[in-house]
């Protein structure tokens, strides 16, 4: 089959893709789709809608991205035909009833996560718990690394924590195993990228922003957050403050902030998971 | 008034979700906040309609928002749960099989108990009991590792979560509050006619009496009344006491 790749931004697959080779969704034109709805009752649709819905969330709330395959497998199930208008209306239905937008942040792959449509507020009254701490250390990586200009030296990045009394060699009385948590959990949440450095032997690494931490905060935020820190006004850093007012205006001002700059703005605890 | 969703209902069902149970008050005072955040109409005693609104949203999805009491001070409480069992809510749990198990000889220890409570020395032999896959005693220290010596009882999120199935599975073995109506893991008893009461609900209904009498038979009513302040009042109601709660068998946050 033809693979017809179609980037087209945030937004989940319109299931006009071919299919990969996991997922054995098949190439689906709209006009496809329309005769195979019509042969399934409402009330069969809704139920799958109802029950992607559920996994999206339950999937989401570990913050573990859903790749498209585990939808087939788990939830579309028989009704691969209709794919594209399940997840279509399951998407709609998160934004109508959740205030939560489905967001596809690997196209190729077809990897999903769930984000907050709903702006950020200062002193939120989310639950704290122990992943809130997590969260700020996770806040001062992404700062660490946006005022490096977008990334850094694994190395760089542990001379950092060191001096915060945070040692990626030492277990932490909160954090556990530091290493673990920074190159593992906030990898595989996809709020930081570890990649290899190319052409370092022995191999170097270096840290980016994850998919994750730029849906749930913006450099803008970021800075905002710095400024703060170091009492001084964001625009002191005017490479930086340039960097992230483009920033903003490309997202074409979606989430209107309504964050005075008190506001941390760091990553919030997900789409304001719930709790089963 | 309007039964759509608005920014409002969203950003209340959001913040509800990331704490999973929420005492009265501080329900309130999210109502009040959300609906003026994103300016939705606001009447102060219409949270239970404003919650209503969003419940109607909920049911294609078997969730929903109750309102429940606290069976310790009578406190109304609302918490987000579930109405169904199905293959994916099963994936929600952070549970081990071995942990599941442990759970539900607990809850049943718990509720088969005179005063609703099982002591840790209890569930650790219960462990012993497992027969899927055999915990090792080592391994059910671990799970109790974080929890100190005590008794233990039921969570409020609990109780609300799985009323009907602990209704429907104990039956006879269960008591019903003779006030209030709901299941009562903990209660006062009658000794002469055996009806049963909630602390607080007795507390209510006694208050002030001289000489309590069961509503039931009449026979005098040997327990010490509870002092109960009203359920929504900010004051403590006495020192609080050292317990422990089970949650439900819902997923452990990382």
């Amino acid at each position: 089959m033809a693979q017809k790749r179609r980037s087209k931004g945030p937004g989940p697959a319109q299931g006009e893709d071919a299919a990969a080779d996991e997922d054995s969704a098949p190439t689906q034109g709209a006009g496809q789709v329309q005769r195979s709805l019509e042969r399934l009752s409402p009330a069969q649709v809704d139920q799958k809608v109802s029950e992607l819905v559920q996994y999206l969330l339950v999937k989401d709330q570990k913050k573990i991205p859903i790749k498209r395959a585990d939808i087939l497998k788990n939830v579309i199930k028989d009704y691969k035909s209709v794919y594209s208008e399940i997840i279509k209306r399951a998407g709609r239905n998160l934004q109508q009833v959740f205030g939560m937008q489905l967001v596809e942040i690997d196209a190729k792959n077809h990897i999903y996560i769930l984000v907050s449509n709903l702006p950020r507020l200062e002193g939120e009254n989310l639950k704290q718990d122990d992943c809130t701490a997590k969260l700020g250390l996770l806040t001062v990586i992404l700062s660490f690394l946006f005022m490096k200009g977008n990334a850094a030296k694994e190395s760089a990045v542990w001379e950092m924590l060191r001096r915060l009394r945070v040692d990626p060699g030492v277990r932490h009385e909160v954090f556990g195993d530091v290493k673990k948590l920074v190159t593992e959990e906030f990898v595989r949440q996809k709020y930081l990228e570890y990649n290899r450095i190319p052409h370092t032997d022995p191999p170097e690494f270096e840290f980016q922003w994850g998919a994750r931490a730029a849906r749930e905060t913006s450099k803008m935020q970021i800075l905002r957050f710095v400024a703060k820190i170091q009492s001084k006004d964001p625009k002191a850093w005017s490479t930086q403050y340039n960097e992230a007012a483009a920033e903003e205006a490309a997202v074409g001002g979606l989430s209107q902030d309504t964050s005075t700059p008190g506001d941390t703005g760091g990553p919030s605890q997900g789409a304001r998971r719930r709790n089963w | 008034m309007a039964t759509q969703m608005t920014d409002g209902h969203r950003r209340f069902l959001q913040v509800l979700m990331s704490h999973g149970i929420m005492e009265g008050s501080v329900a309130r005072t999210l109502h009040r906040d959300c609906c003026e955040i994103h300016k939705v109409y606001y009447a102060h005693d219409k949270l239970d309609d404003f919650i209503n609104v969003v419940n109607i949203h909920l049911q294609p999805f078997f969730m929903q928002i109750r309102k429940g009491m606290s069976e310790d001070d009578g406190k109304t409480y609302y918490a987000l749960v579930n109405l169904a069992e199905t293959e994916i809510t099963k994936m929600a749990s952070d549970y081990t099989e071995n942990e599941l198990e442990l759970f539900r000889k607990t809850m049943d220890a718990i509720i088969v108990s005179e005063n609703g409570f099982a002591s840790s020395t209890n569930i650790l032999n219960l462990a012993d009991q497992l027969k899927i896959k055999k915990m090792k005693k080592k391994e059910a220290e671990q799970v109790l590792q974080n929890l100190r010596d005590g008794e233990y009882t039921l969570h409020t999120r609990c109780i609300m979560e799985m009323e009907q199935y602990i209704l429907s599975n104990y039956q006879d073995l269960v008591r019903k509050c003779n006030i209030c109506h709901s299941l009562a893991i903990q209660s006062q008893v009658c000794e002469t006619c055996g009806i049963g009461m909630h602390l607080p609900c007795a507390g209510k209904y006694f208050k002030a009496q001289m000489e309590p009498h069961c509503p039931h038979c009449n026979e005098f009513w040997p327990h010490e009344i509870p002092e109960i302040n009203r359920p929504d009042s900010q004051l403590p109601s006495g020192a609080p006491r050292e317990r422990r709660g089970t949650s439900s068998s819902g997923t452990r946050r990382r």
